[in-house]
């Protein structure tokens, strides 16, 4: 079983537009939406949802004020600032659980901690996982990890050979939890100076993790000499750049009504279709 | 006064807000600072070009053991809520990428075995372009922590004037901890059903915060209101249309302010920060806390 | 010396697990072959470092040999550390994976071939 990554580091380039288009040009996969924080493959693939999961985040503490003696302990000992007034602020709690095991009157309780959710659905593009993080919530890492071992096993059960991921931005937790043991990751770029930058960290991070790494480049044509920059840069770094896609205002007409962009017509289906080849090799499939 | 500059969405034109609004703002002689707390990936920079003056790095404490009092008792293993440490045999193996720095194997340690260690997760960065005050967080390539890094970044905002906070994508902590304790958070967005689903995410997190807010619609185009009819909905006010054009994603490529590339724009900038002063002043009447 | 197969079920008949630190359970036996011991995997609903936490417990269980499919580089530090060896290349079953190891046919892991697959937030081999 393969599995396909498509980042790209800043938000915004065109990641999840793709990553739709491979699901309506491959065969036999799993799709992936691991960007939990601001998930929205759903949007483009119109899944209907079989099953429905609770994603339980590090439990979290809460002072039970009745047992509480005020003795301070658990404030001064917090370092993330989470005890204020006799409680614990829920957006600043950690959940490391020192002060449940320091406390000396018994007074603070571990509660669960609902994080968000995980589904697995059917799209007329194939089996889908994906998830939704609740408002406000950390350990988004440990939500990518599900959705991926989620995909796996469906893959797995189904006898999909490849699991397609829509990974999330950034070069953080999540994007660490989306990569580790992936056999190819896309990178979308677009010729812009700030994408140009964040390519230059993904790559790092790509390379610290020793992933299989590709480039492709999004409305290439935008600005020409900044495109040739993200060329270099990849040569530099010893990465191909394995596809240009075009731009084209029928993109943004796609997204806006909530279509794969493959799906609607326009100049960059062909590009889009040789980029798919050209990542069906180098992933060996 | 601090104003977060957020979206759920990544690439909806944070950067092109924060950025143009506080150059707009530095013309106008107001006491501006930028503070980019998109630590994964800052691009303020680009934009604004500033002289980096002064870097500080930025460490969390993560534990170190010593072999020679330690009595393998594996009590710090047993306590740590994030598996950062282990005891094999006759050593304790300790795992600082999944250390949070809590110091709990410090304290619960009953030989005095653990002392903590700094270990870098990224810097802090401080500069000017001409009067534009800018700060910058950057996270270190192949760290999972950024909310600690965004703190000691925003220990930065000076307590008068006007701080101009550039938040990360998404609704999850690095967010909130940039979006936390700001006077106003302006969410950009774009009229797309992935732009409306992502700042509807962020509109439930700012309520969630306490934190007023309002809206900015990039690339707007005529005909497409799925975004006002949102915004209508949910009483927020939309105080700013940028229109979808080739120009300015050009400007943007090439890393031109969008107050640069067309003058003009420099007035609905400040007229922006105006209605901001407003609402803010009007404690925050748009967005109730729940 | 205790072997411990990583599971998907409490037996020498259950499918054999290939995730270290996300099976089931690990199925403890002698050098005879009998079942000795089966365990829960407390790594298995780790919101962190499930490897390192199942790696933990098999060494306060005194294990030796642990055989498995894929092994996280954090894990696999903890193990070798505690001076455990750990072969990779499971067959169907528990039972079937120990026989694999007794006619030599499994995999010494090494160092490298911790996958970060294996581990969720995988870190560089030297931790």
């Amino acid at each position: 079983m393969k599995e396909l990554t498509v980042i790209s580091g800043k938000g915004g380039t065109g990641k999840t537009s793709i990553a739709a288009s491979f699901a309506v040009l491959a065969g036999n996969h799993v799709l992936a939406d691991c960007d939990v924080d601001a998930a929205n493959l759903h949007l483009l693939l119109a899944p209907e949802i079989e099953s429905r999961q609770n994603f339980w985040g590090m439990p979290r503490a809460e002072i039970v004020t009745e047992k509480c003696t005020d003795c301070g302990l658990c404030r001064e000992l917090c370092r993330f600032g989470a005890i204020k007034g006799g409680q614990v602020d829920m957006l600043a709690c950690e959940g490391c659980l020192v002060c449940y095991h320091a406390c000396p009157a018994g007074a603070i309780r571990q509660v669960e901690n609902l994080a968000g959710v995980w589904y697995i659905s059917r799209t007329r593009y194939g089996p889908f996982v994906h998830a939704r993080l609740g408002i406000a919530q950390d350990n988004s890492g440990k939500l990518v990890a599900e959705v991926r071992r989620q995909a796996r096993k469906l893959a797995e059960k189904e006898g999909k050979s490849l699991i397609i991921t829509d990974g999330p931005p950034g070069i953080g937790c999540p994007v660490i939890s989306a990569l580790g043991g992936t056999d190819l990751a896309l990178v979308v770029v677009e010729p812009t100076l700030s994408s140009l930058h964040d390519l230059g960290r993904v790559l790092q991070l790509t390379e610290h993790f020793g992933v299989k790494t590709v480039v492709c480049i999004n409305k290439w044509d935008l600005d020409r000499k900044i495109s040739r920059q993200v060329e270099n840069a990849c040569r530099d770094a010893g990465v191909p750049v394995i596809g240009r896609i075009g731009y084209d205002p029928a993109v943004t007409v796609a997204a806006r009504e909530g279509k794969p962009v493959i799906r609607v017509p326009s100049t960059v289906a062909e590009d889009i279709v040789s980029l798919w080849a050209c990542v069906q090799k180098e992933l060996g499939i | 006064m601090n104003i977060c500059v957020a979206s759920g969405k990544g690439g909806t034109g944070k950067t092109t807000v924060a950025t143009s609004l506080a150059l707009a703002l530095q013309s106008e002689q107001h006491d501006v600072t930028f503070l980019d707390c998109d630590v994964e990936e800052p691009n303020g920079h680009i934009f604004i070009n500033p002289d980096i003056r002064e870097i500080e790095n930025v460490f969390i404490e993560v534990p170190e053991i010593d072999h020679t009092t330690c009595t393998f008792c594996g009590k710090c293993a047993d306590l740590c809520a994030f598996n950062a440490l282990l005891v094999a045999g006759d050593s304790v193996i300790t795992f600082p990428e999944l250390c949070h720095g809590c110091g709990g194997c410090r304290y619960f340690c009953p030989a005095g075995a653990v002392r903590l260690t700094p270990k870098k997760i990224g810097t802090v960065e401080t500069g000017a372009a001409g009067q534009l005050r800018f700060v910058r967080g950057r996270l270190e390539v192949g760290t999972a922590l950024s909310p600690p890094l965004i703190e000691a970044a925003k220990k930065k905002i000076m307590p008068r004037g006007i701080t101009v906070i550039d938040a990360p994508p998404g609704t999850s902590c690095p967010v909130i901890a940039s979006v936390r304790g700001s006077d106003f958070c302006l969410l950009v967005t774009e009229p797309t059903l992935l732009g409306l689903h992502d700042l509807d995410l962020a509109v439930q997190m700012a309520r969630h915060l306490g934190v007023p807010c309002g809206v900015v619609v990039n690339r707007a185009q005529e005909g497409w209101g799925i975004i006002h009819d949102y915004c209508r909905r949910q009483d927020l006010p939309v105080l700013l249309e940028i229109p979808l054009s080739k120009k300015i994603a050009r400007a943007y490529a090439r890393g031109v302010p969008l107050v640069r590339a067309d003058k003009t724009w420099h007035d609905a900038f400040r007229q922006l920060y105006r209605a901001i002063g407003e609402m803010v002043a009007g404690e925050g009447t748009y967005c109730h806390q729940r | 010396m205790r072997i411990a197969v990583s599971a998907a079920g409490p037996g020498p008949e259950a499918p054999a697990e290939e995730r270290f630190g996300r099976c089931a359970c690990f199925v403890i036996f002698d050098e005879q072959g009998n079942v000795e011991e089966v365990v829960d995997n407390a790594g298995k609903t780790a919101p962190e470092g499930a490897g390192v936490l199942s790696a933990q417990s098999l060494l306060r269980r005194k294990v030796s040999v642990v055989l498995t499919g894929r092994v996280g580089p954090k894990a696999m530090r903890a193990l070798q550390a505690g001076g455990v060896a750990v072969y990779t290349g499971i067959a169907g079953t528990v039972a079937e994976t120990l026989a694999k190891y007794k006619s030599g046919r499994m995999q010494p892991a090494t160092p490298s071939a911790g996958s970060p697959g294996a581990g969720r937030r995988a870190g560089r081999r030297d931790g």
